[in-house]
C-alpha cells in the first residue's frame, strides 16, 4: 500500500525530530539540533534494512517518491511567504556572499581536479543520452 | 463572481497553493526552456518567481510572510511552512544510492565537507562585514551561501528573524544561479570532464538544482556523478548547519 511509505517517512521524520530536539537538549542549546538530517540517515538506513529483506515493493517506495518530487515546489511555496522586502533592505549581502562563496569553490574545485589520480572516464555518448 | 471565487480560495487554502505553485512551476519551465534554452533551471525561475511573488505580497500586506499573508493564499504558508517543507526534504534522502556513493569514495567526501565548510566561512564573514554580527544571523546567511535549502533550515532551526531566512535564501539562490549560468562556461577552468572531476564539482558547487542544471549544460554524462554527491549536500548541511557550525560560531562571536 502507498501509505505504508508515507508512514515509513513520517516516522523516520518523527523520530529525526525527536534526536535532534533531545540532542539539542544535551548539549544545551535549547533548539532542534540536526534533526532533518538525522531523518534523512534514519530514512537511508530503514531503506537499506527493508530493501534487503525484500520488504520494499514499488509501491511503498512510490509513498516516500512522491514527497521527495514535491520538494521543488514546497520550496518555491516557502520561497513565496519570505520577508524579501526586508531582506532587499539587506541589499548586496546575498550578492557578495554567494559571488564570494562561488569564486572561493571554484578555485578549490580546480585545484582538486588536477591533483592525485584520475582513473575515471565517461562512457562514449549513446545518441538516446544525447538527446535527453 | 469574483466574491465566489474569493470565498473558495479562502476555504480550500492548502489545494489553492498546489493549483497556484504548479502553474508557477509550469510557466517556469516553459520560460527557462523558450527564453534561456534550458540554460536557467526551471525550478530555479519558479522560486525566483516565488520570491518576486513575496516581495509582491510584502508591498501589499507589510506583513512579515510575504504571499501567505494575503488571505487568498494562505494556503501557501501551510504548503511551504516548516512541517512539509522538512517532510519533503527527508523525503529525498530515499533517492540516495548508497553503492555509487561508497564509489565516490574520499575524494567526493572531502569536496563535500569543504564545500558545506568553505561557502559557509564565507558567507558567515560577509554576514559580519555588512553588519549582521550576532551568531544566528551570521550561521543562517552562512548556511544560505551552502543552498538556499541549508539557509532556511538552519535558521529555522535556530530561530533566525524572517528578513534574515529571506536574505538566507537570496543568498543560495543567487550561488544557485551564478553555477547554472557559469558552470559551461567555466568547465575547462575547473577541469570538468571525468566522472571523478564531476563528484569533486558536485560536493563544491553545492545546490542539487545548481549542480545538476550546470552539469547537464556542460556534459549530459556528467549529470548522475555529479548530482550523487550534490544530493549528500543539502543533508550533511541541514545535519552541520545547526549544530557543529552554528556553535562554532557562536563561540567565535560570542
Amino acid at each position: 500500500m502507498i501509505v505504508y511509505g508515507t508512514t515509513l517517512l513520517a516516522l523516520c521524520y518523527l523520530a529525526g525530530l525527536l534526536l535532534g530536539e533531545g540532542l539539542g537538549r544535551l548539549i544545551g542549546v535549547g533548539t532542534n539540533v540536526g534533526g532533518v538530517g538525522i531523518a534523512m540517515l534514519l530514512l537511508i538506513a530503514a531503506r537499506i534494512y527493508l530493501h534487503r529483506r525484500g520488504a520494499l515493493p514499488r509501491e511503498t517506495e512510490a509513498g516516500v517518491g512522491y514527497w521527495g518530487a514535491m520538494y521543488i515546489p514546497v520550496v518555491v511555496a516557502m520561497a513565496a511567504q519570505q520577508d524579501v522586502v526586508a531582506a532587499l533592505r539587506g541589499g548586496p549581502v546575498a550578492l557578495m556572499a554567494a559571488l564570494g562563496a562561488v569564486l572561493v569553490c571554484g578555485g578549490c574545485i580546480a585545484l582538486l581536479t588536477r591533483t592525485g589520480r584520475d582513473d575515471t572516464s565517461l562512457p562514449e555518448s549513446t545518441t538516446e543520452q544525447a538527446l535527453s | 463572481m469574483l466574491e465566489m471565487l474569493d470565498k473558495m480560495l479562502n476555504k480550500n487554502g492548502l489545494v489553492a497553493a498546489f493549483a497556484m505553485v504548479g502553474l508557477v512551476m509550469w510557466a517556469s519551465v516553459l520560460l527557462s526552456r523558450k527564453l534561456t534554452f534550458g540554460r536557467v533551471h526551471g525550478s530555479a525561475i519558479a522560486i525566483l518567481i516565488g520570491l518576486l511573488l513575496a516581495y509582491w505580497g510584502g508591498v501589499q500586506t507589510g506583513g512579515q510572510h510575504g504571499l501567505a499573508d494575503l488571505t487568498q493564499f494562505a494556503g501557501i504558508g501551510l504548503m511551504g511552512g516548516a512541517m512539509l517543507r522538512d517532510f519533503a526534504i527527508v523525503a529525498t534522502a530515499f533517492e540516495v544510492q548508497v553503492d555509487e556513493a561508497r564509489k565516490a569514495g574520499l575524494i567526493g567526501a572531502i569536496s563535500l565537507l569543504l564545500g558545506t565548510v568553505l561557502p559557509f566561512i564565507v558567507g558567515a564573514s560577509i554576514a559580519h562585514a555588512m553588519g549582521y554580527r550576532d551568531a544566528v544571523s551570521m550561521t543562517t546567511i552562512g548556511a544560505g551561501a551552502v543552498t538556499y535549502i541549508v539557509g532556511p533550515v538552519t535558521g529555522a532551526a535556530i530561530g533566525a528573524s524572517s528578513d534574515v531566512m529571506a536574505l538566507s535564501i537570496a543568498t543560495g539562490l543567487v550561488k544557485a544561479i551564478i553555477v547554472m549560468v557559469f558552470t559551461p562556461v567555466a568547465a575547462r577552468a575547473l577541469g570538468l570532464s571525468t566522472p571523478r572531476s564531476a563528484m569533486i564539482f558536485g560536493g563544491l558547487a553545492g545546490t542539487v538544482s545548481g549542480v545538476s542544471a550546470g552539469l547537464a549544460a556542460t556534459d549530459r554524462r556528467l549529470v548522475p556523478y555529479g548530482a550523487l554527491i550534490a544530493t549528500f549536500h543539502t543533508g550533511l548541511g541541514c545535519l552541520l548547519g545547526p549544530s557543529v557550525l552554528f556553535l562554532a560560531t557562536k563561540a567565535l562571536v560570542g
